[in-house]
């Protein structure tokens, strides 16, 4: 069974293709519909630097000095306990 | 890959930590603690309140410690400690059940396409379910806005925004970096539900990305 992705429906298995989560048989028609549609490379391009730039947003690399504190407290605590 | 670096040996850290080794204990708390306070503030809008989830978390593990059989990595074991306090402290504060794994895939199985029908040609006209118009390139140029804070302000805000599953999943997945395993297992969510989760939260960061690249500037 063989019928080609449309467009819309390359942009509903976007995700699945980039999880590796496709079969073979319709991985080779995402990359098929890929290989001739300018809009679907334009929209794939699109997602993979969303994810890039998603990946950019800043997050806290270390915990909160007085929350580290308080919870080596609860340790010694439970040590004792 | 859930931030840091695994600890060396979790069984000499094990055996360690039941003997009261305070060490071996903020060795832990160093390579896991951020991760876990970032899930917490992932699951709850308030800092104090992801405080307080991030102590009874660590409460918890020592309690646990005994009974950790390490079928799954330390690390693994500690965040869903986390997710499931995070989701009591939810329920106690009177919100709907918000992130059991059954309201997850509730809000997986509602249908919503990733871009409006209107993007694509409609049954009557020359190539249905083609692009009206291709999506508009980005500027990858440097100087360019896709290289600014103010985008990467404009993404945290619109995950903010999302509802709950979308917001989770986006945030494990692509501000975190955690694979697609380790998301599943700490929201205990199904493969299918977290990947549907995923694919609505990137295509509204996208559409908002595009909407605010595109435009002309003024």
């Amino acid at each position: 069974m063989n019928t080609e992705y449309s467009c819309q429906e390359m942009v509903e298995v976007v995700t699945n293709y980039l999880d590796g989560a496709l079969d073979t048989d319709e991985q080779q028609r995402f990359e098929r519909h890929l290989s001739r549609c300018a809009g679907c490379n334009t929209y794939l391009y699109q997602i993979r630097e969303t994810i890039r730039q998603t990946g950019m947003v800043l997050h806290e690399e270390s915990l909160p000095p007085a929350l580290r504190e308080e919870i080596v407290a609860q340790f010694r605590h439970w040590k004792q306990g | 890959m859930l931030g840091s670096e695994p600890l060396s040996s979790e069984t000499a850290l094990l055996a360690a930590l039941r003997s009261g080794d305070e060490d071996a204990f903020c060795a832990l708390v160093d390579a896991y603690g951020a991760a876990m306070h970032r899930l917490a503030r992932t699951f709850v809008r308030s800092s104090a309140v992801a405080d307080e989830v991030v102590q009874e978390a660590w409460v918890g593990a020592l309690r646990g410690l005994d009974r950790f059989e390490g079928r799954s990595a330390l690390k693994t074991w500690l965040l869903r400690i986390v997710a499931n306090i995070a989701r009591t402290h939810a329920v106690r504060e009177a919100r709907a059940v918000p992130f059991s794994s059954l309201e997850l895939a509730r809000e997986a199985s509602e249908y919503e396409p990733a871009l409006p029908v209107e993007r694509f040609q409609g049954p009557d006209e020359p190539h249905p379910q083609r692009w009206v118009s291709f999506p508009m390139p980005w500027s990858s140029e440097p100087g360019s806005a896709l290289l600014s804070a103010e985008t990467r302000k404009l993404i945290a805000d619109t995950i903010a925004g999302l509802p709950d599953g979308q917001r989770l999943v986006i945030s494990l997945r692509d501000v975190e970096g955690w694979d697609s395993a380790e998301v599943c297992s700490v929201l205990e969510l199904s493969e299918t539900n977290q990947r549907v989760l995923l694919h609505r939260a990137r295509a509204k960061v996208r559409a908002v990305l595009e909407s605010y690249l595109t435009t002309e500037a003024p």
